[in-house]
């Protein structure tokens, strides 16, 4: 089931057998795309795919290769793999390791590449030209991209690029990738490896690799002669951290972004949301007109219709925060925060490099597991593994949601400035923080304890995110969500339905609480009587154990069977199963738990063993029991 | 909450200050890296190399990692990493000084 995330990713290195042709050709061909880290390879891998990519503006967010057909004009087949920013082939971190394996040809489950395009920052060509060295020793054909022409220009720089191909015995290229100028000479170099016309560059004295300092004055003579003049340095990044990294307005401007970021989430979306709501309770409607009374209608409209539609109901409001992670991450702001977070985030023993994969888990966890690769200290990235799944994801959204918009009235707070319901759940963003906060520190002064680790971290130029990365993402997104929506918890409102009909009294489906899925239910209701729960609210607690916002489908399964109710909405029906000392309950039992199959999947590779899952799932289990059952008593004291 | 902002220390011979030491603007020279191997080489790689010019630049809000500018880039380092990094003073700006 853990591939209901679009993120998870396949085992190994293998590319999804749909993209490679059948094997009738003796081997596909295969072009990787290096570069260091922020030298726009995801942007020029999506331009000359058009695949979806993440693209981000923040130094080695691509931990994860990624493969795609080629658009060529020709008939040509060619595959470009997309490998993690280095600065060098010597590898340290793991995604450095993934990109020398491969090009050296050392992974055994992915076939050497048979070209290189090696993008390459134009605006600070005297470090990245570094490099060209080893790439140049792997006697591949190569084509060298010096990438970001327009903004070299902008702001006066130049290169003669006949002199540099002269000097690399290469093919070099001046293009934009974010523009799409250059693209054609990229075109011709792939056709001309799917032809085997390229041939390995012609052997040129290089520096001996494993010397830093040699390499860089080997890189640095290279500029002179290309008669390289390096651009002025880029001004309005200058100017914009002097007010986001201002020692009082940075800290304000960072509090202020967070905040409304989650306060536009609800209240721009809700509209979105009511309308589509409509939408699904109409729909609903309308079949139960239209098809003639049978089991199948049951099945259709209160299994599937109820279920899968009470899910999709969310999908505004989870693209609009990737919208604003995404925003943030392209412009180059997430690395200002990580700068900002790494004081506070020392404190609890990690480091700024764990903000940007944590705050990616407010997303989703199964990416941000994988973002933590950037983390070269082992212990932190463990750590950071381990109270990621803390962070609110998306998926408990619909959760949320749901359970406030039932029992929270909407009412203005702090004159106005927030609504009632906007500060519960921003209250349960903070307490899923506070929780990682404290898992974190235990964890580093216990079995994780490592002695403080170097924070080294390259600070990207602002640049504006692109209509292009920015939609990619989004669609990307919708589809992952949709694809959920329509496969598990599609199987999840399916089973549960037949559950939930089972077995038949005299021929005739039985009352809910006879039924098998209630009779699971009434079995686990007494370890959930404490925290405020009931039988009904039991299977959905068990539903969601794939997923969180199965539950959600679940009670909409369920209160669809039990008929009239799906008129009144899911909000009326959760109201008389549920007290507000257990509502509240619930709410921190949903902010702490592990209910996610792929999180846990994509855990156990990354960590590669079942120690580290099992534990994370038991830790966060005992702390949704133990929290919701002290909320549920807390509740029930002050409402008294 | 202003973490000490050093006054440039004249005490020692010039090769005992460190990255850490330098007021923001101050531009010097790096003479060498006392760090672990792999540690120094990533450094090496981002321009933190012998003999290249830094500027210290911001320092992130509450005392924070410091931002470097060096080879072209910005990089941020905390102040334990800054510390190990001897630096020697710019002739260069000398120069600006007695101009």
């Amino acid at each position: 089931m853990s591939s209901c995330h679009g993120d998870v990713p396949r085992t190994g290195l293998l590319p999804n057998p749909s993209i490679l042709p059948p094997a009738a050709h003796d081997r596909p061909i295969i072009v990787a795309i290096v570069g260091p880290p922020n030298s726009g390879k995801s942007t020029l891998f999506n331009r000359l795919t058009g695949l979806r990519q993440k693209v981000a503006n923040f130094p080695g967010v691509t931990v994860e290769h990624r493969m795609g057909k080629a658009k060529l004009k020709e008939q040509h087949e060619v595959f470009l793999v997309d490998l993690p920013g280095v600065y060098s082939l010597s590898p340290r971190a793991e995604d450095e390791k993934v990109t020398h394996d491969v090009l050296k040809g050392e992974r055994p489950d992915f076939p050497k590449p048979d070209a290189v395009i090696l993008i390459l920052d134009s605006t600070n060509l005297g470090r990245n030209l570094v490099l060209a060295a080893p790439i140049l020793s792997l006697q591949l054909p190569t084509l060298v991209l010096l990438n970001m022409a327009d903004d070299l220009k902008q702001r006066g720089g130049k290169v003669d690029v006949a002199a540099l191909a002269a000097e690399l015995n290469c093919p070099v290229a001046l293009i934009s990738a974010a523009k799409g100028e250059g693209i054609d000479r990229i075109q011709q170099f792939l056709i001309g490896t799917a032809v085997r016309l390229n041939a390995p560059p012609a052997r040129i004295e290089l520096p001996v690799l494993q010397d830093v300092p040699k390499c860089r004055q080997w890189a640095a003579k290279l500029g002179v002669r290309a008669s390289y003049q390096a651009p002025a340095p880029p001004l309005w990044t200058r100017r914009l951290d002097a007010v986001f990294l201002h020692p009082v307005a940075g800290p304000l401007i960072f509090l202020a972004v967070v905040i409304g970021v989650f306060q536009s989430i609800f209240s721009w979306a809700q509209p979105l949301m009511n309308g589509l709501q409509q939408a699904v309770l109409w729909s609903g409607h309308w079949l139960t007109t239209v098809l003639p009374d049978s089991p199948w209608r049951s099945l259709l409209v209160d299994g599937v219709w109820s279920g899968v539609g009470s899910v999709v109901v969310f999908l505004p409001q989870i693209l609009l925060l990737f919208l604003f992670i995404g925003i943030l991450e392209d412009s180059g702001y997430l690395a200002r925060a990580a700068l900002i977070a790494d004081r506070t985030m020392a404190k609890i023993g990690l480091q700024g490099k764990s903000f940007i994969p944590l705050l990616s888990a407010y997303a989703c966890a199964v990416p941000a597991i994988m973002a933590t690769r950037v983390i070269e200290n082992k212990r932190d990235r463990t750590a950071t593994i381990m109270i990621a799944p803390l962070m609110t994801c998306s998926a408990r959204l619909p959760v949320y949601t749901l359970v406030i918009a039932a029992f929270v009235p909407n009412i203005p707070i702090i004159h106005g400035v927030f609504s009632l319901p906007a500060a519960t759940m921003l209250g349960l963003y903070v307490l899923g923080f506070l929780a990682a906060v404290v898992i974190a520190r235990l964890l580093k002064s216990t079995v994780l304890k490592s002695s403080r680790s170097s924070f080294v971290l390259e600070m990207p130029p602002y640049r504006w995110p692109t209509f292009q990365s920015l939609s990619l993402r989004l669609v990307d997104r919708a589809k992952v969500f949709l694809r959920r929506a329509g496969t598990v918890i599609l199987a999840v409102a399916i089973v549960l339905w037949v559950l939930a009909h089972l077995p038949l009294h005299d021929g005739k489906t039985p009352p809910l609480e006879q039924s098998f899925a209630g009779m699971v239910g009434k079995t686990i209701e007494p370890a959930i009587q404490p925290l405020g729960f009931n039988w009904k609210i039991g299977i959905g607690l068990i539903t969601s154990l794939a997923a969180r916002e199965v539950i959600v489908g679940t009670l909409g399964t369920i209160y669809g069977i039990e008929g009239d109710e799906q008129s009144k909405g899911l909000q009326q029906a959760v109201h008389q199963d549920l007290s507000a000392a257990g509502a509240v309950a619930l709410l921190v039992f949903f902010a702490f738990a592990m209910q996610c199959f792929s999180t846990l999947a994509v855990v156990k590779r990354e960590t590669g063993g079942w120690k580290w899952p099992i534990f994370q799932f038991s830790y966060m289990l005992a702390l949704a029991y133990s929290g919701s059952w002290i909320a549920f008593h807390i509740t029930n004291f002050f409402l008294k | 909450m202003g973490r000490r902002k050093k006054p440039a220390r004249q005490a020692g011979p010039v090769s005992s200050r460190t990255l850490a030491d330098l007021s923001t603007g101050e531009r010097c020279i790096l003479d060498r890296l006392d760090l672990p191997e792999d540690v120094a080489r990533r450094l090496m790689e981002l321009g933190f190399l012998p003999g290249n010019e830094i500027v210290p630049g911001r320092r992130a809000p509450g005392g924070g990692p410091r931002v470097f500018r060096v080879d072209g880039s910005e990089i941020a380092l905390r102040d334990d990493t800054a510390a190990r990094l001897y630096v020697r003073r710019d002739p260069e700006s000398d120069l600006i000084v007695l101009a």
